[in-house]
Formats: structure tokens, C-alpha cells, sequence
């Protein structure tokens, strides 16, 4: 038996924890440097608030719903999920945090549970030593149980946020009322193709033949299907690193200065090669961007990107912002305003496990450095090693301007309480 | 803190500066020599951390602002430790959030009623009926005051 476990518009609960006056009210959060919105409650939700609405533009409509809007506290929410994370381990051994707001459980060896009463278990526990609210979805694999998490989030009523697909009729009645498009695993892209072939639901996806699948999409899909049917084939932990990692941030002002964006690009590179680090990987390859303000219609316009291939795989801080400081020179048009950049590190390879080259290697100094300096930012924090093309004063230059206090991480942001 | 003379007893503990887990290590050194007799006995040093906080998935803490509670030892600035995961009960001391602010108030729940009652004279008992908007978010399981 698989769970998923999902926090209800987790960024957005977490502030409600700390400012209870949010409760019931319409609520929006903003992405890094308050560009857009990424966290909406239920009530901005149904005022049509869109997903990734960029805040500049909708700031009167906001204003004139009193939609309370917030700065991402990622301190703030990072210390709830591991609390919830923590609490979901006193249910079952197997957790596979999948994102900051959602893990999947495995439950082996516990046929003789009521499955619904466990679920609630857990769900009043979360709520009642966190205040998150969160919606169970229970199944005999991961994709039905992703499946189940839906219908318990979408009738709160009926399921009391606990949702179990524990019969061939359950299932059956589950997928047919799922569209094809809110099939976790399958893509816009996918989804068009699939129903452009008369594919309009989940079940109907589960009725093509496994040979077509296989032929015409993939390994993957064949999995999906096999999932859907209720034969597990898709395990646990199989997603744990990412594909890509993916710094990219708009500016706080625009630039046409070099130096600034090699600085801002060095630094993106920095941050892409510690968490590179950190899920103990390598990359092939970096792309850089940059772009200007495309708002801006009076301004001229351009973006542009490069990618670099690299002869052996590296996750060194010195070869990847060095890399990515000489793509962003070639990416620079003199007089042009720039305001967004990122750099994305790909092709990631586990560090215990790649093709040696036979001419290129890396410089076996770097290792140890590295080692070196991530041991000594994780100590003093804030990254007080840097390197020379990173600029020292600057830490994140992050707009933050409704930033709500790190009630649990900084002792002097802890919640104030007359009495 | 401060003993004065006889008139309170204080026994003194080491408090662990080192890390929040607390552990010692004893090293007797290589066999040569008489090893430690300390080894069979060793014990962990006491931490702060695991003596205040029972449940850490559950535990927050607040600053008190305020004197109506300074009988029940909450002063002005006060460290209040939150375990949201203890179920609120009569005589407990608890965080609740009462229209609109969060307060802290011993409970008193009474054939007429659930109460808020302060620990000093100057304030008044508050009944919580049904148009307050009232949640009982956590309760203080400890105060830790600066001297």
C-alpha cells in the first residue's frame, strides 16, 4: 500500500500557523524577489487570482479583494516541512519526500490495517503538532495513490481529506472521473497528443494496448499505465536526485553593466554547484541566459543563451562559475538593459557512478577545496567563502519587501505573545 | 537564581555547551596503565534541549509581552516553550489566539463555561463564549527567564 501525503497550499498554511488572523481570509504568496505568485489559499483561488500572476500587474486587484500578499519565507517553510516529514516517519519507515510539501509512503506489512483510520491518524497528528492541513491519498501503488490524493483534496466533505482506492469499482470510478491531463506523469504535450486520439481520462489511457504505449511513448508511460491499473511498478525513492538544477533570478533593477551580470552569474553558478554538491552529483553540461525586461516594450529587447558542454562531468564551483561567466561575455550586447539571468546545470550524473574520460580530466585539487568550503559555509552559514568573481558584500540580493519574521529559525523572530 | 544563605536548596547541574546531544566521550588512552574507573560508568551529560523539549516535531517557542500572568512566573520577555502536541486541560497554562491576538492565560474550564484566567489581580477572568473567534494553539510546557 502506497500514501501521498500533500499539504494544502503549504506556503500559504505555513503563515496561517504564525498569523492566525489569515485564517479564511484570500492569501497569496510571492516567488523569490516578489516577482509572482506561487502560493495562493483557497479563497484567492476563487477569486481567480491566477498561478504565476507577476505581482506588478496585479497589485490593484489584490488591493481591491484584500488579498493579503506575502514574501516567500523559505526558512519559515523549510523548518515546517521537515516537521511534517519527521512526523510522517513515526507512520512507516518508507518515506520518499518528493517535494517540500508532498511525500509518498510505502506500507509494507500492514495488511491488517484499517487504512482509512491510519490515514486520519496521521492527518489529525500533522494538524494538531503543526497546524498544517493536509489531504491523505491511499492506494496499492504510487500513481493511484496520487490519484486518490486528488479526490480527498477536491471533496473535503465526502472524504474528510482521506481518500482510500481500495476496490476494482473504487478504482474504476477514480480514473474515469480523472482527466488525462491531471495524470501526474503526463505532460501538456502528452496530454493534447493523447486526447487528440480520443484519451480523455485516466481510464482511457488504461485501456490502450501495453504495446502501443510502449511503441509510441515510453518505458516510462508503460510504467504510468501499469501504475494506473493497479499493479505497482513505479517504486518508491526512483526520483530522488533532479534532472536539472536551476538557478534563475530577475534583478533588482535592470543592468547593461558586464561586470555586474559576470558577479550575478558567478554567483548563480556558485549556488548550482553547491546543491550539485549536496545530492552528490556532476553535471556535462551549463546553460546560461540572460534577458531583458520584456515588460518593458519601449526598451530594446533581447535574450539570449549558450550551453557548454564539458569534457568530464564536475560539480567544482571554480569550473562551472568559471564556464559560466565566459558564456554570459558572449551572451552581452552592449547597450541592451538586462534584468533576468540564470544559470542551469544538466546532464547530472551520480559522483560514484560515470564514464572516466581517457584525455580529460578534472583537476584532482578541487575536491578536497570544495569539501573545504561547503564544511565552512555549513559552519559560519550566510556563505561566508566565496570566490574572488562573487561579490562580498552582497549576499542575496533579494526583494523582499513583505516578508513575514522566521518564527522558527531566528530567536528573535519568535512570535510575540501579550498577556 | 541566587542562594542566599541557607534558605533554598540549589543543586547545580553542568550545563552541555558543546553540542545539543550532549554526548562524552571518555578515552581511557591505550591498554598501558590502569584504565579509568570511570569507563563502566559513563553517562551522558545533561542537555537543556532534551529535557525542555519532549516532542521537537511539535515544540515552538514565544516571547511574553505583558503582566497578567506574572503570578504564574510569565514575565515582561520571558522564553515560553510550546508543545502544540499536549492536549489543553483545566489548570494548564496555554498560548491561545483570542479575536484576533495571541495571548497566554491559564485554562479554566467550568460547568458555565471555558475561562481565560490571568495570574494577577489587576486583570480579569475573560469567559470565552461563542462570538469570540478562539483557538487554543499550544500549551506552555516551560519559561525560561533571563536574570
Amino acid at each position: 500500500m502506497y500514501a501521498l501525503v500533500d499539504c494544502n497550499n503549504f506556503y500559504v498554511s505555513c503563515e496561517r500557523v504564525f498569523n492566525p488572523n489569515l485564517q479564511g481570509q484570500p492569501v497569496a504568496i510571492l516567488s523569490n524577489n516578489d516577482g509572482c505568485v506561487i502560493s495562493r489559499s483557497d479563497e484567492a483561488k476563487a477569486l481567480k487570482l491566477p498561478m504565476g500572476a507577476p505581482i506588478f500587474k496585479w497589485e490593484a486587484f489584490c488591493k481591491a479583494h484584500n488579498i493579503a500578499v506575502l514574501s516567500s519565507n523559505y526558512p519559515l517553510y523549510g523548518d515546517m516541512s521537515n516537521r511534517v516529514m519527521s512526523i510522517l516517519r513515526q507512520f512507516t519507515p518508507d518515506v520518499e519526500v518528493y517535494s517540500i510539501d508532498e511525500a509518498f509512503l510505502q506500507f509494507k506489512g500492514f495488511q491488517y490495517y484499517d487504512f482509512n483510520d491510519y490515514g486520519t491518524q496521521m492527518r489529525r497528528r500533522i494538524l494538531k503538532w503543526t497546524g498544517i492541513p493536509t489531504c491523505v491519498g491511499m492506494a496499492p501503488t504510487k500513481a493511484l495513490s496520487k490519484v486518490a490524493n486528488k479526490i480527498a483534496r477536491k471533496f473535503p466533505n465526502e472524504t474528510n481529506g482521506v481518500y482510500v482506492i481500495n476496490s476494482e469499482a473504487k478504482r474504476i470510478k477514480a480514473l474515469k472521473w480523472l482527466k488525462i491531463e491531471d495524470v501526474w506523469g503526463i505532460g501538456y504535450r502528452l496530454a493534447k497528443r493523447l486526447t487528440a486520439k480520443g484519451c480523455k481520462t485516466a481510464y482511457d489511457f488504461t485501456q490502450l494496448p501495453d504495446s502501443w504505449v510502449f511503441k509510441n511513448l515510453s518505458i516510462k508511460e508503460l510504467r504510468l499505465k501499469k501504475d494506473l491499473e493497479g499493479i505497482a511498478s513505479i517504486q518508491l525513492d526512483e526520483v530522488t536526485n533532479k534532472k536539472a538544477i536551476a538557478t534563475t533570478r530577475s534583478f533588482d533593477y535592470t543592468y547593461d553593466n558586464l561586470d555586474y551580470i559576470k558577479e550575478r552569474i558567478a554567483t548563480f553558478a556558485a549556488s548550482c554547484a553547491e546543491k550539485l554538491r549536496k545530492q552528490q552529483s556532476s553535471c556535462y553540461m551549463i546553460l546560461v541566459t540572460l534577458s531583458s525586461d520584456r515588460h518593458k516594450k519601449t526598451a530594446v529587447q533581447h535574450r539570449g543563451s549558450q550551453t557548454i558542454h564539458l569534457a568530464c562531468p564536475t560539480n567544482s564551483t571554480l569550473v562551472i562559475s568559471k564556464e559560466a561567466v565566459k558564456a554570459v561575455t558572449r551572451i552581452f550586447r552592449k547597450g541592451v538593459k538586462y534584468k533576468r539571468a540564470g544559470v542551469v546545470v544538466m546532464g547530472l550524473v551520480p559522483n560514484d557512478n560515470y564514464q572516466l574520460q581517457l584525455f580529460a580530466h578534472e583537476n584532482p585539487k578541487h575536491k578536497p577545496l570544495m569539501r573545504a568550503i561547503d564544511g565552512l559555509n555549513n559552519k559560519y552559514r550566510d556563505n561566508k567563502v566565496k570566490l574572488g568573481n562573487q561579490d562580498l558584500e552582497q549576499t542575496w540580493k533579494m526583494r523582499q519587501e513583505r516578508l513575514s519574521p522566521k518564527y522558527t529559525t531566528n530567536i528573535n523572530d519568535i512570535i510575540k505573545i501579550t498577556c | 537564581m541566587l542562594a542566599k544563605e541557607n534558605s533554598i536548596n540549589l543543586t547545580f547541574f553542568l550545563p552541555d555547551t558543546s553540542s545539543s546531544e550532549g554526548a562524552v566521550f571518555f578515552d581511557s588512552g591505550i591498554s598501558a596503565g590502569f584504565p579509568s574507573p570511570a569507563d563502566d560508568f559513563k553517562e551522558e551529560r545533561l542537555s537543556l534541549d532534551r529535557e525542555l523539549i519532549k516532542n521537537k516535531e511539535a515544540t515552538f517557542f514565544a516571547r511574553v509581552s505583558g503582566q497578567s500572568m506574572i503570578g504564574a512566573g510569565l514575565d515582561d520577555n520571558d522564553l515560553l516553550v510550546i508543545d502544540r502536541s499536549l492536549e489543553p486541560e483545566d489548570g494548564k497554562i496555554a498560548v491561545c489566539f483570542l479575536d484576533g491576538e495571541f495571548t497566554v492565560k491559564r485554562l479554566s474550564v467550568t460547568a458555565n463555561g471555558l475561562w481565560l484566567l490571568p495570574e494577577n489581580d489587576r486583570y480579569s477572568p475573560i469567559q470565552i463564549t461563542e462570538e469570540n473567534e478562539f483557538v487554543i494553539w499550544g500549551v506552555v510546557t516551560n519559561v525560561i527567564k533571563k536574570l
